[in-house]
């Protein structure tokens, strides 16, 4: 039985994907086959995801935000899951793409972690270093053909400067005073450009707060992958700091009095 | 990724776990299909890891057994390592490396639930690609995508062990209804400090809900009386 | 085990008597030559003579206390050259779990290796943190496989591994024959003697952190020798409570108010 609409009057094949398991973005092709697919080494994709994270430089350090939803396709399937991390006293990693692979980056920095606080000399991990260890092993791992499928922001504050950067899934890196991914980086980009640059050394906590915030709102009213309930990390001489979950104002009275589609008074 | 090979056997299947405070219930039907075939409609999905701890397998059934298997040695190895009974965490890390590490060669969504010394109580969910997630109440197979509204609109935290098990009988048995994947008998578990267990809904005793006329009216039929032949 | 009346000289003394007495007369014999060979009367000398390596290190004690552990070393300094606080001889092998140990330096950071990778694939295969313990159990197993060779040396190191786990906080010491025990309070090295008879009067399962981290100062100044001895640093760590469960050097404030309640405590002894 195929259960999407979308499939009925095309090739059929019931030993593939029989339950309809698959998110719908990736509707599995029942087309003629090609000889050699078997053959070939595919890279994996992503099953269950998260989208947007949002980061912006302010006055003193560095503030990042994301919802809690990780995706099954159009499935909102899990809705209380942190996407950002604290790694060491320095640093916060955020992170779109497949959960899975996150969970397994956050494995890794844990290791890391331990590995330097052992080692007990004097070094402690920033966040240019833990930068410059994702990008490599991004990189690493896309030349392998087996990427860890996920865009990560990440943000810190130290020795009194302010770092922000970003890594994917290619191993490509760039850095700026405002960041996004995902759908963020279509929709909230040009909102905190403007808002931000030029500003970055003035821009208050509350200020940087409200500006996050307000993108993330667009976000949710425009990526059908996004929910009302987000997380904010600060990253400061204070130290690093994550929110609680928090609930998203939103405004739709505007609508009420909507008729039709264009003539319709009623 | 994550294909069914032709005729391979699969559990299209609605499982659950609901954690309460004493406990934990697990639930699933009983139907194992390959294509549209039942294969068998009185499977047991309901696998026991380690004395407390049990998954729920959906997916391919080869893969979920042999994964379930491997995780059952690595916990009686534990247990002897250790001294002492494994914490859910564990269980749920050792599926979650298995699937992880392995995603390209399986399809195995997992639900592994418990009761251990450290933390009591715990569900946890292994989707697809690996991932682990702890959830108060976790469903999972193709039929639990008819019935998230239905856990999002019944379920509520404080429950007792019989409320518990009340709501994983009505999911599984909405769940049942609506996919052709899933179907049979619900069996459950009831897993608690002292012991798990075993509960069983026959497959005509499954609680039943809306049920009436889908179609409400019709052409009318009119009644022809019958008329004689007319005889010369 | 030697009663609590005995005073610190005479301690000492028959600390050395009985050594050269044991060891002194099977020397030349040949069985001491391999870890791998007995004697007839079913010692290993090549593990005694590793004791004699811990024996001939500065003290390093362990106090597992009501809320925590807490370690403390007398660190004996060989030359004026060094930059202070070079060659640790407390070690961190995990965020919740440390190492304080008496003997060879250079094994003993062998050991530390050997521990934290055992606490990496504790959390890889089981995904939780290692127990003090489960540790203790593992080092000395690889302890023990190094008294079974010729082509080997036994660990010229006891260790105490100190930390706070599910189980709470623990204290154990990993000897060089892979002898592994727990205890309440541990102490290894040149004045252990001294050290176990001033834990022993403690009521350590009563004592704060702070407090032990006292004590623990007191008794490492008092079995140091000032007559024999060169100078020593005080290297002191805790995990628990005060330092929300991870190993971390105790703060240099109380670090140097217990130094010199110690000092003071030392003027009164005796």
């Amino acid at each position: 039985m195929d259960h999407f609409p979308t499939n009925w009057g095309r090739p059929r094949n019931d030993a593939f994907d029989a339950y309809a398991t698959y998110p719908i973005h990736q509707r599995p092709y029942n087309g003629p086959k090609d000889t050699f697919a078997d053959g070939v080494q595919r890279t994996q994709q992503p099953i269950v995801t998260g989208t947007s994270v949002l980061a912006i430089k302010y006055k003193d350090g560095v503030m990042m935000a994301a919802d809690n939803l990780a995706s099954y396709g159009s499935l909102a399937r899990f809705k209380d899951v942190q996407r950002l991390h604290q790694v060491g006293n320095y640093t916060v990693i955020g992170a779109g793409g497949d959960m899975s692979d996150f969970q397994y980056i956050q494995y890794i920095l844990e290791e890391l972690s331990i590995d330097e606080i052992s080692a007990q000399d004097g070094h402690e991990l920033g966040p240019i270093e833990i930068h410059e260890y994702m990008s490599q092993l991004m990189y690493a791992r896309r030349s392998k053909m087996n990427p860890l499928w996920n865009s990560l922001l990440i943000g810190g504050f130290k020795d009194g400067k302010r770092f922000l950067s970003y890594v994917d899934l290619l191993g490509t890196t760039y850095s700026a005073s405002t960041l996004a991914t995902g759908y963020g980086a279509f929709i909230a980009q040009p909102l905190l450009r403007k808002a931000v640059e030029g500003r970055e050394d003035v821009i208050t906590e509350e200020e940087a707060r409200k500006i996050l915030e307000d993108s993330m709102r667009v976000l949710f009213y425009r990526d059908a992958r996004s929910m009302n309930k987000f997380q904010i990390a600060t990253i400061s001489s204070a130290g690093v700091s994550i929110s609680d979950s928090m609930q998203l104002e939103t405004a739709w009275s505007f609508a009420e009095n909507i008729r039709g589609y264009g003539a319709q008074t009623q | 990724m994550n294909r069914l090979k032709t005729g391979e056997v699969n559990l299209g299947t609605s499982i659950m776990a609901v954690q309460f405070d004493k406990g934990v219930v697990i639930g699933a039907d009983s139907r194992t299909t390959t294509g549209s075939y039942i294969a068998n409609r009185v499977t047991d999905k309901l696998t026991h890891v380690h004395d407390r701890i049990y998954c729920c397998r959906s997916g391919s059934a080869a893969d979920t057994q042999a994964v379930a298997d491997m995780v059952h040695s690595h916990l009686q190895l534990y247990t002897q390592i250790h001294g002492a009974h494994p914490p859910v965490s564990s269980a749920a890390g050792i599926f979650q490396d298995i699937c992880y590490d392995n995603k390209d060669a399986l399809s195995a969504g997992i639900i592994v639930a418990g009761w251990d010394k450290e933390v009591g109580p715990s569900v946890y969910n292994i989707p697809l690609g690996g991932g682990l997630f702890r959830q108060p109440w976790a469903i999972g197979g193709s039929g639990s995508t008819y019935v998230y509204g239905y856990c999002d609109a019944t379920y509520q935290e404080g429950w007792g062990r019989d409320e518990t098990v009340e709501f994983v009988k009505n999911t599984l048995a909405l769940a049942m209804a609506r996919d052709g994947s899933s179907g049979g008998v619900i069996r459950m578990c009831v897993i608690t400090e002292d012991g798990v267990e075993r509960l069983f809904v026959p497959g005509d005793k499954l609680p039943t809900f809306w049920g009436g006329r889908e179609v409400l009216s019709g052409p009318v039929k009119k009644s022809v009386e019958p008329t004689a032949m007319a005889i010369e | 085990m030697i009663s609590h009346g005995l005073t610190r000289l005479s301690l000492r003394v028959r600390g050395k008597l009985t050594c050269i007495l044991t060891t002194m007369t099977s020397i030349g014999t040949g069985y001491d030559l391999s870890a791998s060979t007995y004697s007839p009367d079913g010692r290993i000398f090549q593990v005694e003579y590793a004791n004699k390596a811990v024996e001939n290190s500065g003290t390093a004690i362990g106090l597992r206390v009501k809320d925590g552990v807490v370690l403390a070393v007398e660190k004996l300094i060989h030359s004026k050259l060094l930059v202070p606080g070079a060659n640790r001889r407390i070690q961190t092998v995990d965020r919740h779990i440390g190492m304080a140990s008496a003997g060879l330096l250079a094994d003993s950071r062998k050991i530390s290796q050997l521990a934290r990778d055992s606490g990496a694939q504790t959390r890889k295969q089981w995904k939780e943190p290692l127990t003090v313990k489960a540790l203790s159990d593992t080092v000395s197993w690889n302890a023990q496989t190094y008294t079974l060779y010729s082509s080997v040396r036994p660990f010229g190191v006891s260790t105490i591994f100190g930390g706070v786990d599910k189980s709470g906080p623990s204290l154990y010491i990993v000897e060089p024959s892979g002898v592994c025990l727990g205890y309440h309070g541990a102490a290894v090295g040149k004045g252990r003697q001294l050290a176990k008879t001033e834990l022993e009067k403690l009521k350590l399962s009563e004592l704060s952190m702070r407090e032990a981290v006292m004590e623990a100062a007191r008794i490492i100044y008092l079995v140091h020798d000032d007559n024999k001895e060169k100078e020593f640093e005080l290297e002191m760590t805790w995990v628990g409570v005060e330092s929300n469960d991870l190993h971390l050097p105790v703060p240099a404030d109380l670090l140097e108010e217990a130094k010199k309640k110690a000092k003071d405590a030392l003027e009164t002894f005796e």
